[in-house]
């Protein structure tokens, strides 16, 4: 899975993107969140405010949203532009 | 397509300057179905006079798809003839410009009313934040999100 990240969260978490591979467990936007968090500090670090918004293959999508079958998930802050 | 006319239009991602009066005239040009055409500039503000400039950072083709997104919900709202948006990225100094939304109908309400929810969801919905660099030099802050920006955003979806 690719996965991208902006702005703060991408100061925070080192990264723009990267590609991991994730357990077949996981199902939403909120496990993923979860499971990354829970396996490195400083994801844990960049999610902890729980205001982190998610895109699924560069759509608006909610915790809840599931993720099977995504090729590019994003995460970031709440938008700014404007 | 409306009544036989044409709706035009451009939606771009751009880090250069845009000129907001050739693009009301390239949106009006040979037509004269159009009544109304509302245009809203933002620029970079320096309220303190401590910004050096505002850096927009963006997400590459969702930016695109979202403002387009954004356009048809506007399209499907109002009887529109003509919508631009151009939003800029990269770094822009206090006083230029950063977003163009033009929106053209027969009469002013659609345009006025379009042009307003345009900015409203631009703001909130297209993938672009806004990081501040200091004249001092210092570690520029990303803008945080307002949560007017978010309650613009509940009075469009409490309408129609």
């Amino acid at each position: 899975m690719k996965l991208v990240y902006f702005a703060s969260l991408r100061e925070k978490i080192g990264l723009g993107e990267e590609e991991i591979d994730l357990p077949a467990d996981l199902r939403s936007i909120a496990d993923l969140i979860a499971w990354l968090s829970g396996r490195d500090e400083v994801y844990a670090e960049a999610f902890a405010n729980k205001m982190a918004r998610a895109a699924i293959d560069k759509r608006h999508a909610k915790p809840d949203a599931p993720i099977a079958g995504a090729k590019e998930i994003a995460f970031f802050p709440p938008m700014t532009g404007g | 397509m409306r009544d036989g006319t044409t709706m035009q239009k451009t939606i771009r991602v751009q880090s250069s300057p845009f000129d907001a009066a050739a693009e009301s005239a390239a949106l009006t040009r040979g037509r004269t179905d159009i009544g109304a055409l509302v245009s809203f500039v933002g620029l970079c503000r320096d309220e303190a006079g401590t910004l050096s400039a505002l850096e927009l950072e963006h997400y590459p083709a969702m930016a695109e798809e979202e403002m387009a997104r954004i356009a048809a919900e506007a399209e499907s709202r109002w009887p529109l003839l003509g919508l631009t948006i151009i939003h800029r990225t990269g770094k822009i100094l206090p006083g230029e410009d950063i977003v163009l939304v033009l929106a053209a109908s027969a009469h002013r309400h659609a345009a006025f009313a379009a042009a307003e929810f345009l900015m409203d969801f631009l703001k909130s919905r297209a993938p672009f934040w806004k990081k501040e660099h200091r004249l001092d030099g210092s570690a520029g802050q990303w803008v945080e999100a307002k949560d007017a920006d978010e309650a613009a955003l509940k009075r469009w979806l409490n309408t129609l």
